[in-house]
């Protein structure tokens, strides 16, 4: 249990009568890069929600850090980072001060906040934009602002949802080798993306349907047991032949 | 044509899978044809007038009882302290006192001259003009049945002392009262409209997945509203002491006491509405219906309480504008204390504290 980042099974939710989450279950081992692919609206956005302690379930189990999602929600929250697939930075301050705040929001005291911030603008590559109103930055420095904000307080596990959606190619190249030493140094990485070259990246993927998860493994391995020509063929494939089952004959 | 069509069913879309806009939409013109219906009625009715009957003759009763048939006046439901009748005034346990000095029934069998006295409380203006011109009229009546051949020469005069507000100035009644009103909306309107921005940005959620609890944001939030709303209040003190003159009769202290209570059952309506909206436009509809209207309507700011229909009156006991309104103007205009005030001051604190509450669990929730 205690090497496991994130462990889930048979995890629920439900808005009214629609199952969003539909009884799922997946480990992640620490250090890992899991890559968390669905088509839109297959409840991966939910998944995340639940484990960072936004939502509450409707039912199962998961736990975070092994931490248990239910009770010990605030355990999770020091121990994780997120980044939401919303834009969440304050657009009217500038990245400092967001980090400032975020900083402060993280419970960091002023001379923590100052050395992250200088490590982070640093590593991320800031310098020249730190400075500026995060709403006038282009959309790739604004992405890594907003890891730099999820990472302000060293956390062990991040959460990204969709980190790159939006963002050109060399901008995500660099935001994956950025990924990739953060894991290296142990960080555990819990990833959305659309983009099937960066589902490769990854250490495993699920792919998610309709609130279940339909594929569970490593990527090659997915592709050869399909026999597949690459990922993209095998998602598109996997998902419309469930749309198929389950459309109306 | 056609577009024309597709356009129009498009719009009634929008509008039937929003229910809350359509709520809104539907309930304001209803709520306001409501309010401006019944609410607005001028015509004062059971005025509570005290009368101290120090002269005791038959005649003396006869003019009380006269006051008493008429339907503008009842009587208090304390009777009025001989000595120092005019802290039935200050209480606002009765809105005017008529004071019968001895030999009035004399004056009476003997046609002779005879002043009447009258207290009147004048921070209410259109109240206290109607309780002149009714107990006039009603004292010119009972003289005209004295007189035996009709004759018109009135022998008994009232004369009156308007305390609290004796220029009867009707800025002096509308002022105070504006400042509860403003108040009330700012707060209510401005935590809405910054919660539900955060929920737009995302950043709220991205706040939410740091270890803060509920209640350290949102106090982080509102403190700077509380201290606007202060200052927003602080002006139009000012202003009113400027421009209009109002005098400030009681303690600066005991009403920003109570400021502060009442300004943060505001804030918590306002934070009420933005944990059940998600924009910033409709918490600001929902702001404003819910606070102005009521507090304009239902506090007694212009219109009498007691002279709505039973369940307005209900309604207003809701409404923290109510208290408010009755605790600055008392305070300002009569230099009311808390002795007199603690009643409505409880009834606020009780207010507060479940607005408070509702609004805090509201905010808390994990479920959307
Ligand atoms: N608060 C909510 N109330 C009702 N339905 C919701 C709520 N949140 C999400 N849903 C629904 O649940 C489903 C799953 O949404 P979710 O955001 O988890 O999908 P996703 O996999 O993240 O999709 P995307 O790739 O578009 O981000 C969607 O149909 C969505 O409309
Ligand atoms: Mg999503």
């Amino acid at each position: 249990m205690n090497d496991r980042a994130v462990v889930v099974e048979d995890l629920s939710r439900h808005f009214g009568r629609f199952r969003a989450v539909d009884g799922i279950s997946l480990t992640v081992d620490r250090g890992e890069i899991f890559g968390f692919l669905g088509a839109n609206g297959a409840g991966k956005t939910t998944t995340i929600r639940m484990l960072c302690g936004l939502l509450a379930p409707t039912a199962g189990k998961g736990s975070v850090a092994g931490f248990d999602i239910y009770r010990q929600a605030e355990s999770i929250k020091k121990s994780i980072g997120y980044m939401s697939q919303k834009f969440s930075l304050y657009p009217d301050l500038t990245g400092r001060e967001n980090l400032n705040f975020y900083g402060a929001a993280y419970g960091l005291d002023r001379k923590q906040i100052r050395v992250r911030t200088q490590q982070l603008t640093e590593r991320l590559n800031l310098q020249d934009f730190v400075d500026r109103l995060s709403s006038s930055l282009p959309v790739g420095w604004r992405q890594r602002l907003a890891l730099g904000v999820s990472l302000l307080h060293e956390p062990k596990i991040l959460f990204l949802d969709e980190p790159t959606s939006g963002v050109d190619p060399v901008f995500r190249r660099k935001f994956w080798q950025l990924l990739y030493e953060l894991a290296e140094e142990g960080v555990t990485i819990f990833v959305t993306t659309h983009y099937m070259d960066e589902a490769e990246y990854c250490g495993r993927i699920s792919i998610m349907h309709q609130g279940k998860i339909v594929e569970l493994g490593r990527p090659f391995e997915l592709v050869e047991r399909y026999r597949a020509a690459n990922l993209e063929d095998l998602f598109v494939d996997l998902i419309r032949n469930r749309d198929n089952v389950n459309a109306p004959a | 044509m056609r577009q024309l069509r597709f356009i129009a069913k498009k719009e009634f879309y929008h509008i039937l899978r929003d229910p809350r806009s359509l709520a809104i939409a539907i309930a304001m013109p209803i709520l306001m044809t409501f309010l401006y219906g019944y609410a607005i009625n001028l015509d004062i009715e059971n005025i509570v007038v005290a009368v101290v009957d120090f002269d005791r003759t038959l005649e003396s009763r006869q003019l009380a009882d006269r006051l008493y048939q008429s339907t503008y006046f009842s009587r208090p439901e304390r009777s009025v302290v001989f000595e120092d009748p005019e802290a039935a005034l200050r209480r606002s346990q009765a809105a005017a006192i008529m004071i019968i000095r001895p030999g009035f029934g004399e004056a009476v069998r003997g046609r002779e001259r005879f002043s009447l006295g009258m207290l009147v409380d004048g921070s209410d203006n259109t109240l206290s003009a109607a309780i002149q011109h009714y107990s006039s009229v009603i004292v010119a009546d009972y003289t005209r049945d004295q007189m035996p051949l009709n004759l018109t020469v009135p022998f008994i005069e009232i004369s009156t002392q308007v305390l609290y507000n004796p220029d009867l100035k009707s800025s002096h009644f509308f002022v105070p009262g504006l400042v509860a009103i403003i108040l009330m909306m700012i707060s209510a309107l401005l935590t809405s409209i910054t919660i539900t921005r955060e929920k737009e940005t995302g950043t709220l959620e991205q706040l939410r997945t740091a270890p803060v609890k509920p209640w350290v944001i949102l106090s982080g939030k509102i403190a700077p509203y509380i201290l606007l709303a202060l200052l927003d209040g602080i002006l139009v003190l000012v202003a009113a002491e400027l421009l209009f003159g109002i005098p400030f009769a009681g303690s600066e202290l005991l009403l920003l006491g109570f400021g502060l209570i009442y300004v943060s059952a505001a804030l918590s309506v306002g934070i009420l509405i933005s944990s059940l909206v998600k924009t910033q436009q409709v918490a600001m509809i929902a702001a404003l219906t819910s606070t102005m209207l009521p507090s304009v309507m239902l506090s007694g700011f212009i219109f009498a309480i007691r002279n709505m229909p039973r369940p307005l009156q209900g309604l207003a006991h809701i409404v923290p504008a109510k208290y408010f309104v009755t605790i600055i103007r008392g305070i300002m205009l009569k230099g009311a204390g808390l002795d007199i005030l603690v009643i409505h001051g409880l009834s606020l604190v009780a207010l507060m504290a479940v607005l408070m509450t509702v609004a805090a669990r509201k905010f808390d929730t994990r479920a959307g």
